[in-house]
């Protein structure tokens, strides 16, 4: 497919050098031509863009093989319907002045941008709202670029009072001055977090209200900001993996998966049958996690307590299957590069089973309480509706926009692991309002533990990390028995696999959505530079675009319904 | 053998320390606030269900206001943009008041030694008992909470905590 792809993408931009990596192709342009490219990719139907997934920046000044300019930026999109995925390159010749936005495309750019120029200090002319995102307002520099020393903390002494944001939102909404002024209109400031019960983690909510009602929101993130980027630039490609446990740790080991997947394909390792099999049922079960403590908490905030206990006790007997399998309850750090870190122990088939039954009966102990509940429907049927088109532009993926009915799902749309020959349906809403975002998690668990019974009755047996001694670690006996096991073992650890330069994007259908990861290698053994495309991070950019106009009420069991995980959010 | 009070009054009364009958009650109702940020509070939140069931220890009535607080639970990475609201949280919490730094996160930065964490809670509020792990078990919070307990059973009323804490935020 990709090399037609290819064909037109070169056809349609002359000027441009493309070329594919991996499953995407890359097209590098020169800036003045940047938006007037990405703006044909999005609009001319042959390309059909209409998913900017992700943007970055780059900065080369240590890279081995010097560039003219210092920085760059990627812009990564997709068509979900072909399965055509393009990045579009350019260099920013000067920072300071800057580069066209492209906020006008797509809303994901505005949160994506506003991270470019946080953490790169690249700014976009004509961004509506250029400020910082992950780091705090007092912030001075860029962490990302590569003379930012990473241990250079910078002391926060009070929060941002978002006032000319939540103003300039009320302006755009066609709420001025004499509006507010006007006798029946009193605009109150609603702050709901950081420390809140209903953020479930650490968000800050900004409503401006009438009444209940939200006429404008604004949202603040980076709250849990962990410098996850720069500290995986220190790091070999397997010390990674506990990291990125810990993105989002409702579902760490879909993450370690994911990540391990992103590297081996550049590396050209494909992983062992029986690791592939392992992968599936791991992700699979890891999903239906993820989904039971997502709607157990969202059950929380609208009420029913009860629901809680009935999805939670089966989560909290998942964590002890999952103990005994990695040794942790919470931070599996389970794959390696090139397989798994260990194989199935005797008899996880059964213990697997039992859970799963388990699961099932909690799932429909609780689906009993809600799903003809009047008050569940009351509350959640038509509220905090948004579209098929609104979800794609602010780049939704996963769940939150299979519910306004996109029926994107790269299991299916780009399948990994033997996804096709799997029997599963991807569930699709019709609404997009919060109870169809809810079902979905409901229907989509159900799929899951169809795919990891079919998945566990045809699982082979065999080795579960393949046989390289570049990627793998060899054998214990053969450590302590020959220098060359030794050595092999020695430099594996010491200098981390070694990866080949290159640039190159991967993406991962998570618990959440799309999970993609961006690396460049300069050839050693440590990335130097890791992205990370978090799914949650462009659902909550969108935040604003489901609540204004609902609810307050409604909005905190909006946001528990769309799963933000601060790790995964911030990094 | 009773003396001085006691023996007038005989049976009818107990006389104790106040300190005794304060700490014994402080000791069995504390009511956490839980400052939740990441993966820890995850674990928080199963050392709080059945299974682990922390209403064991008089301590599952759990606050969303520091106000009504008494004991805080940093459970999560403490990032330098979190420092001042974990900080103000401290402060609207009423006197006697006590810290747990759950995980290692908490209680030194963990992992996460770079520009944007903070090096441990400690820098920034007192902290009375530190749990490890990364995320710790279930267990082990109820554990911090017994240590808690014991250490309140030898405190007296007249005396302040931590009245001289300085830290980089101060
Ligand atoms: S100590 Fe570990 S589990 Fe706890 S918040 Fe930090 S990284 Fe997460």
């Amino acid at each position: 497919m990709n090399s037609t792809a290819l064909e037109k993408i070169k056809a349609a931009f002359p000027d441009a050098t493309c070329t594919t990596v991996l499953d995407s192709v890359v097209v590098e342009v020169q800036p003045e031509y940047l938006e007037s490219t990405l703006s044909r990719l999005k609009n001319d139907p042959t390309f059909n863009c209409g998913l900017l997934v992700d943007i970055t920046g780059i900065d080369y000044l240590e890279y081995p093989t010097p560039r003219k300019f210092r920085f760059h930026v990627v812009y990564t999109l997709r068509n979900w319907q072909d399965n055509l995925l393009v990045q579009v390159r350019s260099a920013v010749p000067d920072p300071q002045a800057g580069i066209a936005t492209v906020t006008h495309l797509w809303g994901s750019a505005n949160w994506g941008e506003r991270e470019v120029y946080d953490q790169y200090g690249i700014r976009f002319n004509g961004h509506p709202d250029l400020r910082r995102i992950l780091n705090h307002w007092q912030f001075e520099g860029h962490p990302l670029r590569k003379d930012y020393p990473i241990e250079k903390g910078q002391i926060c002494l009070e929060t941002d009072s978002l006032e000319n944001e939540i103003r300039s939102r009320l302006f755009e909404n066609g709420i001025d001055e004499t509006t507010m002024k006007d006798i029946n209109t009193e605009i109150m400031f609603l702050n709901i977090g950081p420390s809140h019960p209903a953020t479930h983690g650490a968000i800050r909510i900004l409503a401006a209200l009438d009444g209940e009602t939200i006429l404008a929101n604004v949202n603040e993130i980076g709250y849990l900001h962990r410098g996850f980027e720069k500290t995986a630039e220190n790091r070999t490609y397997n010390q990674i993996i506990p990291l990125t446990d810990r993105l989002n740790y409702c579902s760490s080991m879909i993450n370690n998966i994911a990540y391990a997947k992103a590297v081996e394909a550049w590396l050209g390792v494909t992983i062992t049958e029986r690791a592939q099999f392992m992968r599936v049922v791991l992700t699979e079960f890891y999903r239906v996690l993820d989904h039971l403590v997502c709607l157990a908490a969202a059950l929380v905030d609208m009420g029913g307590l009860t629901n809680y206990w009935y999805l939670y006790n089966e989560k909290e007997a998942a964590y002890d299957l999952i103990s005994r399998l990695t040794g942790a309850r919470l931070t599996s750090s389970f794959t390696r590069i090139g397989g798994m870190y260990r194989d199935f122990y005797e008899g996880w088939e059964k213990d697997l089973e039992l859970q799963l039954r388990g699961i099932e009966k909690g799932i429909g102990d609780a689906l009993k309480l809600v799903e003809t509940n009047r008050i569940v429907h009351d509350r959640t049927q038509g509220v905090c509706v948004v579209s098929a088109e609104t979800a794609l532009s602010y780049g939704f993926t996963g769940p939150v926009l299979r519910a306004s009915g996109v029926p994107f799902d790269l299991r299916k749309d780009a399948p990994y692991y033997n996804y096709e020959s799997f029997d599963f349906e991807v569930p699709v809403g019709t609404t997009g309002d919060i109870y169809d975002r809810f079902m979905i998690r409901f229907y989509e668990m159900a799929q899951s533990i169809r795919i990891i019974r079919q998945a566990m009755k045809h699982i082979p047996n065999g080795p579960i990390n393949v046989r390289n001694s570049q990627v793998c670690l060899p054998p214990k006996d053969q450590v302590y028995n020959n220098i060359e096991g030794l050595a092999n073992h020695f430099k594996l650890i010491f200098e981390g696999v070694k990866v080949p330069a290159g640039e190159w994007y991967d993406s991962f259908e998570a618990a959440n959505g799309e999970l993609g990861f961006h690396f460049i290698s300069d050839g050693s053994g440590q990335p130097y530079k890791l992205k990370v495309r978090p799914p949650c991070f462009y659902t909550m950019g969108g935040f604003h675009k489901m609540v204004e106009g609902n609810m307050i009420a409604d909005a905190v069991i909006n946001l528990s319904c769309i799963n933000i995980i601060g790790g995964e959010l911030d990094r | 053998m009773a003396l001085g009070l006691e023996a007038s009054l005989g049976n009818t009364v107990i006389t104790t320390k106040l300190d005794a009958v304060v700490n014994w009650g402080r000791q069995y109702s504390l009511w956490p606030f839980i400052f939740g940020t990441a993966c820890c509070a995850i674990e928080f939140m199963s050392a709080a269900a059945s299974q682990h069931d922390i209403s064991r220890f008089g301590a599952e009535v759990v606050r969303f206001s520091p106000r009504q607080a008494d004991l805080l639970l940093v459970c999560g990475t403490i990032s330098y943009k979190q420092a001042p609201i974990l900080k103000r949280i401290y402060e609207q919490m009423p006197l006697p008041k006590w810290v747990v730094a759950m995980g290692a996160c908490a209680s030194s930065g963990g992992i996460y030694d770079n520009y944007c964490t903070v090096q441990g809670i400690d820098t920034i509020i007192p902290v009375d008992v530190y749990i490890s792990g990364c995320p710790p078990r279930p267990e082990a919070v109820l554990d911090a909470l017994i240590k808690i307990q014991e250490q309140i059973q030898g405190e007296s009323v007249l005396v302040d905590r931590h009245n001289d804490f300085k830290g980089i935020l101060d």
